[in-house]
């Protein structure tokens, strides 16, 4: 028992084969409870069957009638719209961070402290809670008086400030050394210039921590598009998926096609990122 | 030279409002004029105004108010909050809110700290079937509730149901009885939580002493005493912000449960997201429905004040 302690359990120190096989056991197990749904919605998605009381590992058949079904009531449709949300919406939100990161991260002035302050109380804020008065708002912008309910620029704008993407950037953007910016702004380099050529091409993996992380994001908003689209026309695929499961005429297959479309770019952008997703988070976390 | 630079970036890590000395003088010549970070911050500033302030402003006003559209607003006082506090559905939402923040949180946290212990590792394995195991947090969440519609499924050869009779057990209505929707809710929260749990809890059991197991074992202790010795006390920082965060997200739950069960049936897991939501856009009762985001928001910043100043305490 003379155990090499590397974690609070002291699993991987027994050689015991019934620890072993209880632990193996319980790692499917652990497996199965949360992904095998996720792959159960895949494999519906080809399945024959209609029964709405049934989830298999494995299609029951395999049809691509479900598909066909999902293309003519408009499912094409509704993951444009999300792209289209996702897209710009990420675009946008990422320019907007970097922006703001360099001057927290790499100006000092005056009032920065409350410009942090700010920020922090934005991510206190859940914007759920906000989303009757921010309704009222999209339908009457300030100043500009245009009227952003019903199109997909309302779902946009308000996810294009982010308070949690423009910290991660801001704390990447703390470690650039303060030597390269010397030696740019000595060559006669503008602001401009050092933050475009200098400071962003040394903070590319951060790039990629809050880009799988605003996809996720603005991937899984739900109240805010159910607020500005009032018609089908403008739905996205999480929306879609409440017509769908209420319209008599498709079965369930049809359901699981949009709900396996709808979560599949998330997982892949997951898996594409892993490394600086589960770095993000608990960076992020851990910080506060 | 350098010695400013140190000085620079380790002060840089703890921003504090207000003038520095010299060395902020120094550096704001050299970075030259001082609108220059403001240019920078602006496309943020501007959003964050009209998308987070605004609306807090507009909420209050309206709050006040008997809101009528296109036909100009009346100042009522405190009329929407007596109406609210007054109707008896506000109180069950605040309770069915209040029970799943509790209840969510604390089965988050317990199962993910389980799989934390079970999945810490720097095995292959391990971290395969970590990522596996994190995928419902990434699903959205209205996938996530078409997911577990299904598998809630009332009759008996339901996905939820075959399991109970694999166990012995009869059949239940899952969302679709008063009796069994709470507990339905919960379980697909607890099943969405633990994963994000766990991936925090295992970063932050990379910071405990290996050298402590060791000694802990020296000292006659089990696997049992290794945890309530060691790894719990070194994981207390990261257990408060789990649950600080677990805790908001319980207050402001809005998608599982208007997809799920839409409050229903008979108003048993009506929460105050989708009794707002229903005042607002089902009644049109906007200055109720705005009466009931402050309420909410005030909520929701008390417990977040409430939380830390409980962990600084027991930090002090």
């Amino acid at each position: 028992m003379s155990a090499n302690l590397d974690t609070a359990l002291g699993l991987g120190s027994t050689n015991r084969w019934w620890v072993k096989a209880i632990n193996a056991a319980v790692c499917a197990l652990v497996v199965l409870v949360f992904a095998g749904p996720l792959i159960a919605v895949i494999a519906g998605a080809f399945s024959e069957s209609r029964d709405p009381s049934r989830l298999s590992l494995v299609p029951e058949g395999f049809t691509l009638e479900n598909w066909v079904v999902a293309v003519d009531r408009q499912v094409l449709h509704y993951l444009g719209n999300s792209l289209i949300v996702v897209g710009i919406g990420l675009l946008l939100q990422m320019a907007v961070s970097v922006l703001a990161a360099y001057a927290l991260a790499r100006k000092r002035f005056r009032g920065a402290g409350v410009v942090l302050l700010l920020i922090l109380a934005t991510m206190m804020l859940p914007e759920e809670i906000l989303a009757i008065p921010l309704a009222v708002v999209l339908s009457d912008l300030p100043l500009l008086h245009l009227n952003l309910t019903d199109h997909l620029a309302g779902m946009i704008v308000p996810i294009v400030a982010w308070g949690f993407s423009i910290l991660v950037m801001t704390e990447f953007m703390k470690e650039v050394p303060r030597e390269l910016e010397e030696a740019a702004r000595l060559d006669g380099a503008g602001e401009v210039r050092i933050f475009w050529s200098v400071v962003l091409p040394t903070v590319t993996p951060a790039l990629g921590v809050i880009g799988v992380f605003g996809f996720t994001m603005i991937w899984d908003q739900y109240l805010l598009p159910l607020l500005v689209a009032s018609g089908a026309e403008n739905y996205t695929l999480p929306l879609a998926l409440r017509s769908l499961r209420a319209d008599p005429e498709v079965g369930i297959g049809v359901v699981l096609v949009a709900a396996a479309l709808a979560m599949l770019p998330s997982i892949l952008a997951f898996l594409a990122f892993q490394r600086s997703f589960m770095r993000g988070i608990s960076s992020g976390a851990v910080k506060g | 030279m350098t010695a400013v630079e140190h000085r620079d970036t380790s002060a840089g890590t703890t921003p504090r409002p207000g003038p520095t000395p010299r060395g902020a003088v120094r550096r704001q010549a050299r970075s030259g004029r001082r609108w220059v970070p403001w240019a920078f911050l602006a496309p943020a500033l501007i959003l964050f105004v009209t998308f987070k302030f605004i609306p807090i402003g507009q909420a209050l006003v309206m709050s006040f108010q008997d809101v009528q559209p296109y036909l100009g607003s009346e100042w009522v006082g405190l009329a929407n909050y007596s109406a609210l506090f007054a109707t008896e559905e506000f109180g069950t939402a605040a309770w069915h809110t209040a029970i799943i923040a509790v209840v969510q949180t604390a089965g988050g946290l317990l199962l993910g700290f389980a799989l934390a212990l079970l999945l810490e590792g720097q095995a292959r394995r391990l971290w395969i079937i970590r990522s596996a195991a994190f995928l419902p947090v990434v699903v959205p969440a209205a996938v996530v509730a078409e997911l577990w519609r299904i598998i809630y499924h009332p009759t008996e050869d339901g996905v939820a149901n075959s399991i109970l009779g694999w166990l012995l057990l009869e059949p239940s209505q899952w969302i679709n009885s008063p009796d069994s929707s709470m507990l339905s809710v919960i379980i697909v929260g607890v099943w969405r939580d633990a994963p994000y749990n766990m991936i925090i809890i295992i970063a932050g059991l990379v910071g405990v002493d290996r050298s402590l197991y060791e000694s802990a074992s020296l000292d006659g202790a089990g696997w049992l005493g290794r945890i309530r010795y060691v790894t719990l006390p070194a994981l207390r920082p990261v257990i408060a912000i789990l649950v600080t965060l677990a805790a908001i997200r319980g207050m402001r739950i809005f998608t599982e449960i208007f997809l799920l069960t839409n409050g229903g049936p008979n108003g048993s897991t009506e929460v105050l997201m989708t009794l707002i939501y229903r005042m607002g856009f089902e009644r049109i009762e906007l200055g109720v429905a705005a009466a009931g985001s402050v309420v909410l928001l005030v909520g929701t910043i008390a417990l977040t004040l409430i939380v830390r100043a409980a962990v600084r305490r027991r930090d002090a």
